[in-house]
This record gives structure tokens, C-alpha cells and sequence, in this order.
């Protein structure tokens, strides 16, 4: 058998999942969502948790809600839902087009939007999109729940702000306005893979002029990357080519690219100023929602 | 660490058994159901050889535990063909169009392509090659692969006209 021995537990409530975690600190004991991440690393045995916690049966943890401005996704939501999901398509467009580079059909079967959050790997495009859109990311222990901003969520490669004891039971994400723009460019080896370069583009327009800006990119560090120095080039001005140019080109001097299996650094510091560049364009000759 | 009671439908059949929390699906077909037919191939979710469908939805067998779908029902290749041997027409359009060369790969696509048909799916070849972005075939150069699909998908779509 591939992955290290462990105890499985299938609990029906969350009250009974952190219970759980509380009790088994000392253990190693881990979330298991659609296991699409997590299997393979147990597969590999990079992972070997002693205990994993099923977070299958219980039902809070799963749909789709609008909550005034926001739109309330659970964790345990599967990427096929969030994909497939009107509500979603009307209320978040950025997340619904980002969604296209996200895997393949069989692994959107079973994994989950909260296990792709929670895994924090450096080139997934979902942190990437919570980055641009600020959502939030709610938080909960046996005792307590917090709310935890995307941009303060991601610590390093796999590393968020859930502490042991934690699950992410629910991610608020403001809904889209009139007055806003968007747009998702992604690079990758074949579709549905990770991203080589990814970047994320909410726009904010009063009349012509840019009000505010949220811009992220994946793959190109080790957590998503807040891109400000593109932002600070298109707020308070009309966005026009020119405009997209420098800002792409203001953020790459920011970033310090590395080289990884299929790509060098060189090509990914180019495909990220044109991907940069190319979304803003792009988000600015949207269609209104 | 104690073995969990799970109870599933496979292929129709409904199966008891107390398996270890660590035992993969892809291991559990193949080594306590004696099927085979689910290939495996990296055991980390990347080639689509061990495809299955759980509840009408393909997954990776190598990428879930047996005990987490307890109460599911399961599709394996074994399930296609009729107790005859009787080929269905997806299977009779690989082999009618070279869609399989060694086979290795072969469960895995005719999965995808069972979920993908089910539901509708178009004979649009850019369709297709999406559908099965996420299995690798090391031999047929995918072409002969998105053929037979399209063709049985393009039957389809004359037969609801
Ligand atoms: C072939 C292949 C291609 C893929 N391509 C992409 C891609 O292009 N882009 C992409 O973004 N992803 C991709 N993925 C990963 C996929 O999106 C996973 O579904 C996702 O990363 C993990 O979600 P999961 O539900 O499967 O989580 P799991 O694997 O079950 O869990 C992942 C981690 O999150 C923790 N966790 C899960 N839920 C919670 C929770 N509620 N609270 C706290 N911690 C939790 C677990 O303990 C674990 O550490 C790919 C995977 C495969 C196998
Ligand atoms: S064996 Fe499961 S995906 Fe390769
Ligand atoms: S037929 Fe040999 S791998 Fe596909």
C-alpha cells in the first residue's frame, strides 16, 4: 500500500470535526476534502498524517449562498459546483472564467474549493483569484472563529494563516459591481494544469478613470503575488494600452523570476508582462454584468 | 489502526467489506475484486489510467481512499461490455478506429468518454480533447482516441434529430 497507516475519522457535524482536531493535536491529524492533493502527496509519503478527518458527511460545510454583497461558498463545495453554478457565473465572472484553466473534469469531480484554498499550492489559480477580489476566509476552532483577509492568508508555498486546530469553513467574496471590469490570463504546460504564469484582473471604473484595482498573479512566487506596483500605474487615470504596458512592466521589475522544470526564468518573466498586460486590455473591453 | 465497514455497488453488485483506511480504490478493485481492468498506472493523478465512475462521475481511483465513498455506487471497464462479451459502441469505435495500440490507457479514456457521452457530449473534436485533457496515452498520438469518441458522439447527435 502506498500512503503511511492512519486512523480515519467521518464525522456528521463540524462541532464534531473540531472537536476532533482539538483532541488529536499531538497526532498529526489532517482535514481530508476531495483528497486530490492531499492523496497524492500521502501517495508519495510526503505526507503521512496519523489521523485524517473526513469532512464528507457534513452538510454545512457544503453550497453556495448570496449574502448580501457577498457570495458565500463552503469548503467542501466541489470545483464542478462552483464552475457549473449560476450563481457564481452572475455574481462572480472573475472566479467563473478563472475556473476554465482550473484542472480537468475528473479531478473537478471530487476536489473542492476549500481543499484547492487550504493547499495553498504557489501556482493555483484560485488563491490567485481571492487575491484580486479580496475575499475573505472564515475560520473556525472548537471555540472561536475568525475572519482572515486572502492578501494575510497565504504565509509561504502550502503555508496559510489555519492554525492546527482550524478549518476554513467558509470564503466570502464581494460580488462583482456595474462599475467593475475583469479579466484571468493563464499560461501551462497543457490545459488543466498548473500555471507556468497566471494572473487575475479586477478593474474599477469611475466613468473612464480607474477607482481601484485588484491584480494577483500565481506561479511566480511562492504564494499569490499582490501585484501593486501594476495597480499604482492604472489608478486615478483612464486605462488605455499604454497604461497596460507600463504597469506590466513596472511589475515585473518587482519580482525576482526562478526557473523551474519546464520553464526558465527568462520565459516566465516575458509570458508574465504579456499576460500582465494582455488581461488588463482585455478586462477594460468587457462586457458589463 | 482500525479497518473501516464499507458497503458499495460495483459494476451492480453490492459489495461488503472491512478494508484499512489507507487502502486506495485503485488497489481495492484490482486486489480484493480481482478487476484488473482499472489500470494503474502513476498512482499520483496524473496519467487517468485508473479512471473509474463514482456515482456517474469519473474519478481517479488511485486518488481516493475505498472507505471515503462508502455507500457509492462504481463503474469499472468490466461493466461496459454485456456478460456476452458484446462490446458497446464506444468500445466497437476504439477498436474500429485505432484508439487503442498497447491498451494501458484504454479503461482510463473509455471512463472519461462514458461521462463525457452521457451527458450529452458534442462531436466537436475541441470538446473532446478537453474531456480527456486529463488522461495520457503514450502510444496513439490521441487522434484515433478523440475519433471514436466523436463518432459514436456524432451517432448520438443524428439519433436525437
Ligand atoms: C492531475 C491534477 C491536476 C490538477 N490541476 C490543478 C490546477 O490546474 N489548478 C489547481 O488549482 N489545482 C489543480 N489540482 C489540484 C486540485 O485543484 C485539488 O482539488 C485541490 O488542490 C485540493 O482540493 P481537495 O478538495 O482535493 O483537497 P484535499 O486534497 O483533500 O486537501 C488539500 C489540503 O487542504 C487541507 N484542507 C482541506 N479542506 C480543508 C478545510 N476545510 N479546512 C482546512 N484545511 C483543509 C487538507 O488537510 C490538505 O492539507 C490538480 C490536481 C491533479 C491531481
Ligand atoms: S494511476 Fe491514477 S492517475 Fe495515474
Ligand atoms: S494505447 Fe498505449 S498508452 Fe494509450
Amino acid at each position: 500500500m502506498k500512503p503511511a497507516a492512519f486512523d480515519l475519522l467521518r464525522p456528521d457535524s463540524l462541532e464534531e470535526a473540531l472537536q476532533a482536531l482539538t483532541a488529536h493535536q499531538e497526532a498529526d491529524i489532517k482535514a481530508l476534502a476531495g483528497g486530490q492533493s492531499l492523496i497524492p502527496m500521502m501517495n508519495f509519503r510526503v505526507a503521512q498524517p496519523s489521523v485524517l478527518v473526513d469532512l464528507e458527511r457534513i452538510p454545512d460545510l457544503r453550497g453556495i449562498e448570496e449574502d448580501g454583497d457577498w457570495i458565500s461558498i463552503r469548503p467542501m463545495t466541489r470545483h464542478f459546483e462552483v464552475k457549473a453554478s449560476p450563481v457564481v457565473a452572475k455574481h462572480l465572472p472573475l472566479v467563473r472564467e478563472a475556473y476554465e484553466h482550473v484542472a480537468h473534469f475528473t479531478i473537478r469531480n471530487r476536489g473542492t474549493l476549500g481543499g484547492n484554498l487550504s493547499h495553498a499550492d504557489p501556482a493555483s489559480e484560485m488563491p490567485c483569484v481571492m487575491n484580486a477580489l479580496d475575499a475573505d476566509f472564515v475560520l473556525q476552532n472548537a471555540s472561536s472563529v475568525r475572519t482572515v483577509p486572502a492578501r494575510e492568508f497565504y504565509l509561504g508555498p502550502f503555508t496559510t494563516a489555519i492554525e492546527p486546530d482550524e478549518l476554513l469553513v467558509q470564503i466570502r467574496i464581494p460580488k462583482a459591481q456595474a462599475d467593475e471590469r475583469f479579466a484571468f490570463e493563464e499560461v501551462s504546460l497543457r490545459k488543466g494544469d498548473f500555471a507556468m504564469s497566471a494572473v487575475a484582473v479586477r478593474l474599477a471604473f469611475d466613468g473612464d478613470v480607474c477607482r481601484s484595482a485588484g491584480i494577483a498573479l500565481a506561479g511566480v512566487a511562492g504564494t499569490p503575488v499582490h501585484a501593486e506596483a501594476a495597480e499604482a500605474e492604472l489608478v486615478g487615470q483612464p486605462v488605455n494600452p499604454d497604461a497596460a504596458a507600463r504597469a506590466a512592466s513596472s511589475m515585473i521589475e518587482t519580482i525576482v523570476f526562478e526557473g523551474s522544470a519546464n520553464i526558465t526564468a527568462e520565459y516566465r518573466r516575458h509570458v508574465t508582462r504579456v499576460l500582465i498586460e494582455r488581461a488588463i486590455i482585455r478586462a477594460v473591453a468587457s462586457p458589463r454584468i | 489502526m482500525s479497518d473501516t465497514s464499507i458497503k458499495l455497488t460495483v459494476n451492480g453488485e453490492v459489495v461488503s467489506r472491512a478494508v484499512e483506511p489507507r487502502l486506495l480504490l485503485s488497489d481495492f478493485l484490482r486486489q480484493d475484486l480481482g478487476l484488473t481492468g482499472t489500470h494503474v498506472g502513476c498512482e499520483h493523478g496524473v496519467c487517468g489510467a485508473c479512471t473509474v465512475l463514482i456515482d456517474g462521475r469519473s474519478a481517479r481511483a488511485c486518488l481516493t481512499f475505498a472507505a471515503q465513498i462508502d455507500g457509492s455506487s462504481v463503474e469499472t471497464v468490466e461493466g461496459l461490455a454485456k456478460e456476452s462479451g458484446a462490446l458497446t459502441p464506444l468500445q466497437e469505435a476504439f477498436r474500429d478506429s485505432h484508439g487503442l495500440q498497447c491498451g494501458f490507457c484504454t479503461p482510463g479514456f473509455l471512463m472519461v468518454a462514458n461521462e463525457y457521452l452521457r451527458a450529452g457530449g458534442s462531436a466537436d473534436r475541441q470538446e473532446i480533447r478537453e474531456a480527456i485533457s486529463g488522461n495520457i496515452c503514450r502510444c496513439t498520438g490521441y487522434e484515433t482516441i478523440v475519433d471514436a469518441i466523436a463518432k459514436v458522439a456524432g451517432k448520438a447527435q443524428d439519433d436525437r434529430r
